[in-house]
């Protein structure tokens, strides 16, 4: 525990001390959010009504920037093969540093997208769904977003074919996040479906992704 | 304590680098592997610390106290330093002492051993290489591990660094400890033993 503990806390360090990385994702995650309004024009019933579905869109682009370096400072300066070799198992070392990029990424951008939702005038009842799907949604991306980090990690143009190979991946936290808000703001129906459905997603992820990410670290340092 | 290798061999990219090779290391000794480049030095190192799996054989350390497997108790120290530049000189001595079961009074310790202490609050990214290598080396002193897999350690070091290394290698021998040491210039340790590989050739694929 102490192992993971000092993991976790070395790379929230880098994470705020390394080249400004939740900076440069909180400011792509605006800049996608705002360039939107701008391109469809002041249809507020029309943002209104994509809102979710933009914020989530743009929340796993943002996302994606940050994966594609989630082990590859460590690959390059020996650090892994120190990991690989630790008292924690690689693992171990998987959940500690998917669970720092979600606190470091997810958290964020979640805490973020209610203010852009005023940009895209997001009806006032979604507020509160938004954020707890988010809060739900985003560990599947940071923990299946490892298990992608682990397999591009040698490839040159590696963030290019992660994006490729996890968006898909990332499909059914889309649809079930934008569902349950949606639920909420223009169907008047039931958000808790596609909300349990969202966790089990997360659930599955933080409980799977580790074992695929450390089996494709075990395979890179090689 | 005993390291043992029996008939290891290892292919990388579909060449034989050695095949065969058997070896055993005793408590309080230094194996020093020697060899022209490409023969095989570093693979043999990781192949022994658990990186790298055989491609026939095993590594196993017999007559030890825990049951930990071979690669936890080895420390490995390769080519590069596992330094983080964004981090400062004791952040980092400190991370790798947290992790690997040490103190922060060891980390400090650590640094001393290698005249690193009056650099401590520095980002390491603006060490020299030569300082890099010896903040990669402090690693070795801050867990307790039994046997020491060292890759051309000597590389860019400076003759007090060199000095330094070889106390902390010899001190770790009269403890008890093993070492087994990737080398192109001699080293001054006690206790050695010589393994030398060959360049395999080139029909051997």
């Amino acid at each position: 525990m102490m192992a993971f503990r000092q993991l976790l806390a070395r790379d929230l360090a880098l994470a705020w001390k390394e080249g400004g990385a939740v900076g440069i994702t909180l400011g792509f995650f605006l800049v996608v959010v705002t360039m939107l309004p701008l391109s469809l024009g002041p249809d507020l019933n029309l943002l209104s009504r994509i809102a979710a579905g933009v914020l989530w869109v743009a929340l796993l682009l943002a996302a994606l920037l940050s994966l594609g370096r989630l082990f590859e400072g460590d690959l390059e300066d020996g650090t892994l093969d120190v990991l690989a070799m630790g008292p924690l198992s690689l693992e171990g070392v998987v959940a500690a540093k998917g669970f720092a990029h979600w606190l470091s990424t997810g958290l964020p951008l979640t805490v973020m997208a209610p203010l852009l939702g005023l940009l895209l005038n997001l009806p006032g009842e979604g507020y509160l769904i938004l954020i707890a799907t988010m809060l739900a949604g985003t560990p599947a991306v940071s923990f299946l977003g490892a298990v992608g980090a682990a397999l591009t990690l040698r490839a040159r143009r590696g963030g290019l074919l992660l994006a490729l190979l996890m968006l898909p991946l990332f499909v059914p936290t889309l649809v079930f996040g934008i569902a349950s808000v949606n639920a909420v703001t223009i169907e008047a129906g039931s958000a808790l479906p596609p909300f349990l459905i969202l966790v089990a997603i997360s659930l599955a992820a933080i409980v799977l992704a580790p074992l695929a990410a450390a089996a494709a670290l075990r395979f890179q340092v090689r | 304590m005993r390291l043992i290798g029996d008939k290891l061999s290892s292919v990388r990219g579909g060449r034989v680098l050695f095949a065969e090779l058997s070896f055993a290391v005793a408590a309080g000794e230094a194996l020093v592997v020697t060899g022209p480049n490409g023969s095989g030095k570093t693979s043999l190192l990781r192949t022994i610390g658990g990186l790298l799996p055989p491609a026939a054989g095993e590594v196993r350390i017999e007559d030890t106290a825990g049951d930990a497997p071979v690669r936890e108790q080895c420390h490995y120290f390769g080519h590069r330093n596992a330094v983080k530049s964004a981090l400062t000189v004791l952040e980092n001595a400190a991370f790798w002492a947290g992790y690997l079961g040490g103190g922060r009074d060891r980390a400090e310790r650590a640094l001393d051993a290698f005249g690193l202490s009056g650099l401590r609050d520095i980002p390491a990214g603006y060490l020299s290489a030569g300082q890099q290598r010896r903040l990669g080396l402090t690693r070795l002193l801050l867990g307790e591990r039994p046997v020491w897999l060292l890759d051309e350690p000597t590389a860019s070091l400076d003759d007090a660094a060199q000095a330094a290394l070889m106390t902390a290698v010899n001190g770790h021998l009269q403890r008890g400890g093993i070492a087994v040491a990737a080398t192109h210039v001699p080293l001054s340790l006690q206790n050695t033993r010589t393994l030398s590989l060959q360049r395999a050739s080139a029909s051997a694929a």
